[in-house]
C-alpha cells in the first residue's frame, strides 16, 4: 500500500468516525445537540493533534520510541493544582475559579514547571534528555505525594470534584476553553512547521546533527518549549491521557516506515484522532459511560508499552 | 562517621521517638507512671517505634539489594513499580474477596509484588547497557501503568479516595495487635545479609554469574522473594513510603563508599535513623496533629534524590 | 588551515586535554595516535564543536571557531564519530542526502543530486543505495556514513576511529578512499586511529598524544621511530623498512 493510500484511509476513518459521532442517534432538538457534538468532536481532534505532535517530537529529541512527554511531570502539576484549589475552596471552587481561569492558570503553572526544568538542565551546559526526564518524573512523584496527602484531608463529597479531574473526559467540554486551546495549538503548529526538516536532522543523533550545521541546543530548547505548550494545553483541556502518546506514535511508525517528520507528524495526528474518536465511541456506545476514555487508553497504551519494552532487542 | 556513632544516634532517636507524642509521658519519673501512661507506652509508643525501625531497615535494605541486582543506583521499590504492585495486590484482594483477612491481603500483595519485580528485572535486563538513567524512568512508567489499572478498578468500585488514604504511609495507626505482620521483614533482612555478595554477582549478569558457578535463577528468586516480602508487609502495615529505599543507600554510598559487606549494616541502621527523624518531624511540625510519614519522606527523600541526581552530573 | 591554541578540557578534576597547541597541515592526512584515554577523540570533538573546551582557541581558516555560524561551519568542516547506531527507516541514499543539508536545508537541488550520486559512486554504494541503514553490515554502514561526509564536501574532514570494528579488507578500502580524497580533491583529513601500521602507511603526518598532551608531531617517517613510539605507547617497537614505507612490529 502506498503512503498516499494509507493517508487517505486514515482521513476517511477520521471523517466517518466524526460523522458517526455527530449524527448517531440524533435527538429531536438536533440543532443544539449537533452544536455540542461538533465541539466535542473538534476537541477530540485538537487533543489528538496536540498529543501526536508533542509525542513524535519528544521521541525524536530523546531518540527513544517508548517515551512520552506527559510523564515528565506535567500531569502531576496539573493534579496538584486541581487538588489544591478544591482543598482551599471546597465546594466553592466553581464559583471562585471559572473554567477559563482554571485553564489559563493550569497551562501557566505547567509552563513555569517546564521552564524551571529546562533552566535547571541547560544551565549545566549539557542537554541530557534522560536526565531531564528523570528529574521531571521525580518532581512528578513528589507532587503526586503532596496531592495524595491533600486528597486525604478533603471532604469525600468535595473529593468527587478532584476525582473528575483525574480522568480525561470530553463530556465536560467548555466551549470558551476549546477556542483558546485551538488557538494555542494552531500557533504551535505554525511556528513548528517551518522547522520540520530540523527534526529529521535531530533524529540522526546529536553529533551528526551538529556536523550538518544544526544549532542543536537551540533547536532542542525550541522544541521542548513547543512540547510543553502542547502538553499543557491538552492536559488542561480534557485531563491526563498519559499513554496515548506511546500508542499512537508507535502505530504510526509501524504504518509509515519513514523517518520524514513531514509525513510522520500529520499521519500521527490522524492516527491519534482516530484512536480518541474510536475510544470515545466505545465508551459511549459499548460501555455506556461505565468507564472513561483515559482508562481505556491508559489500559491499552500501558499494555502496549509493556509489549514494546519486552520486545526490545538486547543490545 | 563510624558505625558506633550511628548506633548511639539511633538509640537517642528511639528514646526521643518513644517520648514524643500527644500524651505527655516523662522519661525521668517512669516509676510514677499511672496505668494510663503505661498503656499508651505498650499499646502505641513502643509498637510505633518498633515498626519505624523495621520499616526503615527493611525498605533501605530492599533498595540496596535491588540496586545490586540491577547494577543501577537509581533502582528501588519506588522506581521499579514494587510499591504500585503491592497496592494493586491489596486492591485486588479487596475486590475479589471483600471479607478477606490480613493473611489474604498479604498473600495478594506479596504475589503481585513478586510478579512485578520479575517483569521489571526482565525489562531492566534487556535495556541494561543503554543508559543508567533510563532504567528508573522505565520503572516509574511501569509503576504508572500498574497504578492506572489500580485506579481503574478503584474508580469502578468508587473507592479512589479510600485506596489513596490507606496507601499513604502513616505510622499513627500502628497499635499493638495490628502491626505485628511487619516482623516478617526480619527474616527477609537476615537472608539478605547472608546472600549480599551473591546479589552483587547476579547483578553482573546471567553469563557472568554462571561462569562463577552461581545458581543464577535461585539467587535471583531469593532476592526477589526477600524484596517482595518486605515491601508487601511494609505497605500493608504502614502504607507506601516513597523514595526511602532509593535515597538511603545512595546517601550511605556517598558517605561510606560502596563495599557491600560494610555498607549493608550501615544502610540498615541509617534507614532506621532516617525514618525516625522524618517521623519525629512529622509529629512535631503541626503538633498536636501529625503529617503522615508518606508525605514527609516523599518530600524530604524526593528533594534529597534530586540533589543527588544533580550533584552526580557535575 | 586548522590551528588550535592551548586547548584544555577538564572533567571536574580530571584534565583530559592539557594545553594543546597545534597546526594541522592543509591538503594532507594527519593521524592522531596514542593510548586509550590520551585525549585524541576529545581533541577531535573540540575542534569540530561537538564539545566545548574550558580554555583555548581554535582557528579555522584564520577565523575563530566560535564566531562561525554552525551552518556555515558545516560547509567547511565535517566530523564522523565512531558510534552511529540509528534505528531509523532511512535508506542509504537518503542518509547521504543529509550531507547536503548545510547547502540546501533539506530541499535537494539538481547540484545536490549530482554530489550525492558522486558520493555513492565514490564509495561503491550503488548496489545498496536503497537499502535501509539498519539492514547494513558494519562495513557497509561505515561506508554509508563516510559517503555522507563526502557529499557534505567540506575542505576539512575529521574522523574518529573510522576503522573501528572493520575487518582488514574494509579498513584498507576506507583508507584508500581517504587517500584519494586527499590527493584528488585536496581535502585536509584528520583521523584518530589505533592501528599504527595504518597510520604509517596512509598518513603524511602523525601527531602523538599522551596524558592529554601532544608529545611528538611531525612527518610520518620521523614519528615512525622505535624511540618515539615506545615513549608514546610504553611498549617496544621494531621498525621494518619495506619499499619506502615503514612497518611496525610490536609483538614482543
Amino acid at each position: 500500500m502506498s503512503t498516499t493510500t494509507k493517508i487517505l484511509i486514515l482521513v476517511f476513518l477520521t471523517l466517518s468516525l466524526s460523522g458517526l459521532f455527530l449524527f448517531y442517534n440524533l435527538p429531536n432538538s438536533w440543532e443544539y445537540a449537533l452544536e455540542r457534538r461538533g465541539f466535542k468532536v473538534a476537541s477530540m481532534i485538537v487533543v489528538g493533534c496536540c498529543i501526536a505532535y508533542s509525542s513524535v517530537v519528544f521521541q525524536t529529541l530523546t531518540n527513544n520510541k517508548i517515551l512520552t512527554p506527559s510523564i515528565m511531570g506535567f500531569e502531576a502539576v496539573y493534579m496538584l493544582f486541581q487538588t489544591l484549589i478544591v482543598f482551599i475552596y471546597g465546594d466553592q471552587t466553581f464559583q471562585v475559579i471559572k473554567n477559563s481561569g482554571n485553564f489559563f492558570i493550569s497551562v501557566g503553572l505547567m509552563m513555569v514547571f517546564a521552564l524551571l526544568l529546562f533552566v535547571l538542565i541547560f544551565k549545566k551546559g549539557k542537554s541530557n534528555m534522560y536526565f531531564l526526564l528523570l528529574i521531571g518524573l521525580v518532581l512528578g512523584t513528589i507532587f503526586t505525594t503532596m496531592s495524595s496527602f491533600l486528597q486525604l484531608v478533603i471532604d469525600p463529597n468535595e473529593f468527587l470534584i478532584v476525582e473528575q479531574k483525574m480522568f480525561a473526559s470530553f463530556n465536560r467540554m467548555n466551549i470558551d476553553i476549546f477556542w483558546y486551546a485551538l488557538g494555542f495549538m494552531i500557533l504551535c503548529f505554525i511556528i513548528g512547521f517551518r522547522k520540520l526538516q530540523h527534526l529529521d536532522l535531530i533524529s540522526l543523533g546529536r553529533e551528526n546533527a551538529i556536523n550538518l550545521g544544526l544549532d542543536y541546543n537551540k533547536s532542542i530548547k525550541f522544541y521542548l518549549f513547543i512540547i510543553a505548550v502542547l502538553v499543557a494545553v491538552s492536559t488542561a483541556l480534557v485531563g491526563p491521557l498519559t499513554f496515548l502518546g506511546i500508542l499512537v506514535t508507535n502505530l504510526t511508525y509501524e504504518l509509515f516506515k519513514t523517518y520524514k517528520h513531514s509525513i510522520l507528524i500529520p499521519c500521527c495526528c490522524l492516527v491519534s484522532a482516530v484512536a480518541i474518536l474510536g475510544g470515545q465511541f466505545l465508551v459511549e456506545q459499548v460501555f455506556n459511560f461505565n468507564t472513561t476514555i483515559s482508562i481505556i487508553i491508559n489500559f491499552i497504551g500501558g499494555l502496549y508499552f509493556m509489549f514494546l519494552l519486552l520486545k526490545v532487542r538486547k543490545v | 562517621m563510624k558505625i558506633s556513632q550511628l548506633i548511639i544516634l539511633l538509640f537517642l532517636l528511639v528514646i526521643l521517638s518513644i517520648f514524643v507524642g500527644v500524651s505527655d509521658i516523662s522519661l525521668l519519673n517512669f516509676l510514677k507512671w499511672d496505668e494510663q501512661q503505661r498503656l499508651v507506652m505498650v499499646i502505641s509508643r513502643i509498637p510505633r517505634t518498633a515498626a519505624l525501625i523495621l520499616a526503615g531497615v527493611g525498605m533501605s535494605v530492599c533498595g540496596l539489594i535491588m540496586q545490586q541486582m540491577t547494577q543501577n543506583r537509581f533502582v528501588s521499590p519506588t522506581t521499579a513499580g514494587s510499591l504500585d504492585a503491592a497496592k494493586m495486590g491489596i486492591l485486588a484482594s479487596l475486590i475479589f474477596i471483600p471479607q478477606a483477612g490480613l493473611w489474604f491481603k498479604s498473600l495478594f500483595a506479596f504475589g503481585f509484588t513478586f510478579l512485578a519485580s520479575i517483569i521489571f528485572l526482565k525489562i531492566a535486563d534487556r535495556i541494561r547497557y543503554r543508559n543508567v538513567i533510563f532504567i528508573p524512568i522505565v520503572g516509574l512508567m511501569f509503576g504508572g501503568i500498574l497504578n492506572s489499572i489500580t485506579t481503574f478498578f478503584a474508580y469502578k468500585n468508587d473507592i479512589v479516595q479510600n485506596v489513596n488514604a490507606w496507601m499513604m504511609g502513616d505510622f499513627s495507626g500502628v497499635l499493638q495487635g495490628q502491626y505485628e505482620l511487619i516482623y516478617f521483614s526480619v527474616p527477609a533482612v537476615v537472608i539478605t545479609y547472608l546472600y549480599a555478595n551473591k546479589f552483587t554477582l547476579v547483578g553482573m549478569g546471567e553469563d557472568f554469574s554462571k561462569n562463577l558457578g552461581l545458581n543464577y535463577r535461585a539467587v535471583m528468586n531469593i532476592g526477589l522473594f526477600c524484596v517482595s516480602l518486605t515491601v508487601s508487609v511494609v505497605v500493608l502495615t504502614i502504607g507506601t513510603i516513597p523514595f526511602l529505599g532509593l535515597v538511603v543507600p545512595n546517601i550511605v554510598s556517598v558517605l561510606f563508599g560502596d563495599n557491600l559487606k560494610n555498607t549493608l549494616p550501615i544502610t540498615a541502621i541509617f534507614g532506621a535513623i532516617f525514618l525516625l527523624i522524618c517521623d519525629i518531624l512529622g509529629r512535631l511540625i503541626i503538633f498536636p496533629f501529625e503529617i503522615p510519614i508518606g508525605m514527609t519522606v516523599g518530600l524530604i527523600g524526593g528533594v534529597i534524590f534530586l540533589i543527588l541526581l544533580i550533584r552526580q552530573r557535575s | 588551515m586548522i590551528s588550535v591554541d592551548s586547548i584544555t578540557k577538564k572533567y571536574s578534576e580530571n584534565t583530559v586535554v592539557d594545553q594543546v597547541s597545534m597546526q594541522f597541515p592543509v591538503g594532507k592526512i594527519t593521524s592522531l595516535i596514542g593510548a586509550n584515554g590520551a585525549g585524541k577523540s576529545t581533541l577531535l570533538s573540540i575542534i569540530s564543536r561537538l564539545l566545548k573546551q574550558n580554555n583555548g582557541n581554535i582557528m579555522i581558516n584564520d577565523k575563530n571557531l566560535e564566531s562561525y555560524k554552525s551552518r556555515a561551519l558545516a560547509k567547511q568542516l565535517s566530523i564522523l564519530k565512531q558510534s552511529n547506531h540509528l534505528e531509523l527507516k532511512l535508506t542509504v541514499r537518503e542518509l547521504i542526502g543529509f550531507g547536503r543539508f548545510p547547502y540546501s536545508q533539506g530541499k535537494l537541488t539538481k547540484q545536490d543530486e549530482v554530489k550525492i550520486a558522486e558520493a555513492i559512486d565514490f564509495l561503491d554504494l550503488g548496489d545498496i543505495q536503497d537499502k535501509y541503514i539498519d539492514q547494513l553490515s558494519g562495513g557497509q554502514k561505515q561506508r554509508a556514513f563516510l559517503a555522507l561526509v563526502v557529499a557534505q564536501d567540506t575542505d576539512y574532514i575529521l574522523l574518529d576511529e573510522p576503522l573501528n570494528n572493520l575487518d582488514m579488507k574494509h579498513s584498507v578500502q576506507i583508507m584508500k578512499r581517504l587517500e584519494q580524497l586527499c590527493k584528488e580533491k585536496g581535502k585536509t583529513i584528520i583521523i584518530v586511529i589505533h592501528e599504527i601500521n595504518f597510520a604509517s602507511h596512509y598518513s603524511d603526518y602523525i601527531v602523538a598524544m599522551k596524558n592529554g598532551k601532544i608529545i611528538h608531531s611531525g612527518a610520518t617517517q620521523d614519528i615512525m621511530n622505535p624511540k618515539v613510539l615506545s615513549e608514546v605507547f610504553e611498549i617496544d617497537f621494531e621498525i621494518i623498512h619495506k619499499s619506502g614505507k615503514q612497518l611496525c612490529n610490536y609483538f614482543y
